[in-house]
């Protein structure tokens, strides 16, 4: 038997809101990350990732209230990241009920902060996000800041290093295919996972369902991380409560009722009907009956 | 009042473990003190990151002849993933190093390339499935265990580059399979139940685990 696939959401956040760019840029406000979150758990999701989007932007971070009411109620592991620039940070998100952490920013500025992170609190809880960008030449650059700030490092050797430092997996994202529902970046995906042996999970261009076991059989993802395909499926089925948006952001979507056509919904238990049936084995939707052996 | 005391030697998500311990009706306090220990009537030892680190923090804090005292009171004990490993004799983890010694056993890692040739990520991260171990030629129960009523087979939550070989394998409840290697997943033998995976991390029914062993530490 091979590894199992992880089908894991991912939650942007934006103070209160959970929200949803392309290339991580002109964020849509689309409801409360912790309505999300538990339809998801309830769904079979593998695992959960949240992402304070704005975080570095503004050097805060201020996902803890939402962590802790998470990890009350939820449990499958929750990878939390934005913004995380300390030891301090690190612990403080672990302390409010996170798993695991995300490091970007912090790790291409100083990369000696994985290899602590990685001593205090185990290489298990310390995942490096790259967010890459394809350069005219055909190289990938990796990026910060949500792929505003060029960094010149390469995202192969960039790869190779963080898992030397000792972290635990690496969080591939593809800036160009971020919210547009292209698919992922195979190119990119399995130049990566072919050259550590640590799992990559990938994330960015999820439009449809073949994309995803496009990246697993081609792109050799260990993990897949899913944003517009899961949430513009949750948001089809609830009824919108427009006056919990008054507070902060860009409501116009929610308010048109529209749906985004660039994208096919699926759910939770859909997307891992559809990957057994490609032979790539995940956990069963919840109280699926078959068994794989 | 607390029924359970969660070991606390700063490795891994000890929330995680009081919520799930909470969730299902047993107040849990993360605590290294002795009286707080003794006085508990079930304690969880968890654990991520690496043996020889874990061990010696434990040693400092004065815990090591603490957790088992405790395990020979005979009160219910359960161990989570390092926690687990700990129990062990030595661990092969960078240069060798001893455990507690509960269990004869070593603590090894996984390969990269299994006999086929096939390589594998370590750590295993993500979710696999328990089985019903055999022991001479039978299968063996988890009846009266914190796996009662979970399926064979089901799916469990695991982060994990080592794993246990228990010499006594009587005491093996479940096996998982990973880079091409059937090993021990949870194990049980008197009032210890150990598993690799983690509980609190496999959605519901892995509070089902923490919902049995509930029980076990209230009829204690």
């Amino acid at each position: 038997m091979s590894k199992n696939i992880r089908i894991i959401p991912r939650l942007d956040i934006k103070g209160p809101n959970l929200v949803k760019g392309i290339h991580l840029e002109g964020l849509r406000v689309l409801g409360k990350p912790e309505n999300f979150a538990k339809y998801y758990y309830e769904n079979g999701a593998d695992e959960l990732i949240y992402i304070d989007v704005v975080a570095s932007l503004y050097n805060r971070n201020s996902l803890h209230d939402i962590i802790a009411k998470t990890a009350k109620e939820i449990f499958i592991p929750l990878t939390v990241g934005g913004g995380l620039r300390t030891i301090d940070d690190i612990r403080n998100v672990l302390r409010a009920g996170a798993d695991k952490v995300s490091l970007n920013t912090a790790a291409l500025k100083d990369p000696k902060i994985i290899s602590e992170a990685a001593r205090r609190f185990g290489s298990s809880t310390i995942v490096v996000a790259i967010e890459a960008i394809k350069q005219s030449d055909g190289r990938y650059l990796a990026y910060t800041d949500n792929g505003r700030e060029y960094s010149g490092v390469e995202v192969l050797e960039w790869a190779q290093r963080v898992e030397a430092l000792g972290a635990g997996e690496i969080l591939l994202v593809s800036i160009d295919r971020e919210g547009t529902g292209s698919g992922y970046d195979l190119t990119l995906t399995k130049m990566v996972s072919c050259a550590v042996s640590i799992p990559v999970i990938a994330s960015g261009g999820a439009g449809n369902l073949s994309d995803i076991t496009n990246v697993i059989l081609e792109g050799c993802a260990d993990a897949v991380c899913l944003a517009s395909v899961l949430h513009y499926d949750f948001i089809k089925k609830q009824i919108v409560d427009k006056e919990l948006f008054k507070i902060e952001g860009n409501i116009e979507y929610l308010k048109s009722g529209k749906s985004f056509s660039k994208i096919q919904t699926a759910n939770l238990p859909e997307i891992k009907e559809y990957l057994h049936r490609f032979q790539v084995d995940c956990r069963h939707r919840v109280n699926a009956e078959a068994v794989h052996a | 009042m607390h029924k359970v005391a969660i070991i606390d030697y700063d490795m891994g998500n000890l929330f995680s473990i009081q919520q799930a311990c909470e969730n299902v009706g047993l107040p849990a306090k993360i605590t290294c003190l002795k009286s707080d220990i003794f006085r508990s009537s079930g304690v969880i030892l968890p654990g991520v990151g690496a043996f020889a680190e874990a061990m010696k923090t434990l040693q400092e804090r004065g815990l090591v002849d603490l957790i088992v005292d405790y395990i020979k009171l005979g009160k219910p004990f359960m161990g989570i993933c390092l926690g687990m490993q700990l129990l062990f004799s030595e661990s092969e983890e960078f240069s060798k190093s001893k455990g507690l010694s509960i269990f004869s056993g070593i603590v090894t890692k996984f390969p990269t390339v299994n006999n086929k040739g096939n390589s594998y990520k370590i750590p295993q991260v993500g979710w696999n499935m328990i089985k019903r171990s055999r022991y001479g030629g039978n299968e063996i129960s988890w009846d009266r265990t914190p796996l009662e009523g979970q399926k064979n087979g089901e799916f469990m939550y695991f982060v994990h580059s080592y794993y246990c070989k228990p010499v006594d394998e009587k005491v093996i409840l479940s096996v998982s399979n990973y880079a091409g290697i059937k090993y021990c997943s949870s194990l049980s033998w008197r009032n210890v139940f150990a598993c690799q995976f983690h509980p609190e991390k496999s959605a519901k029914m892995g509070l089902e685990i923490y919902g049995k062993w509930a029980q076990i530490v209230k009829s204690y």
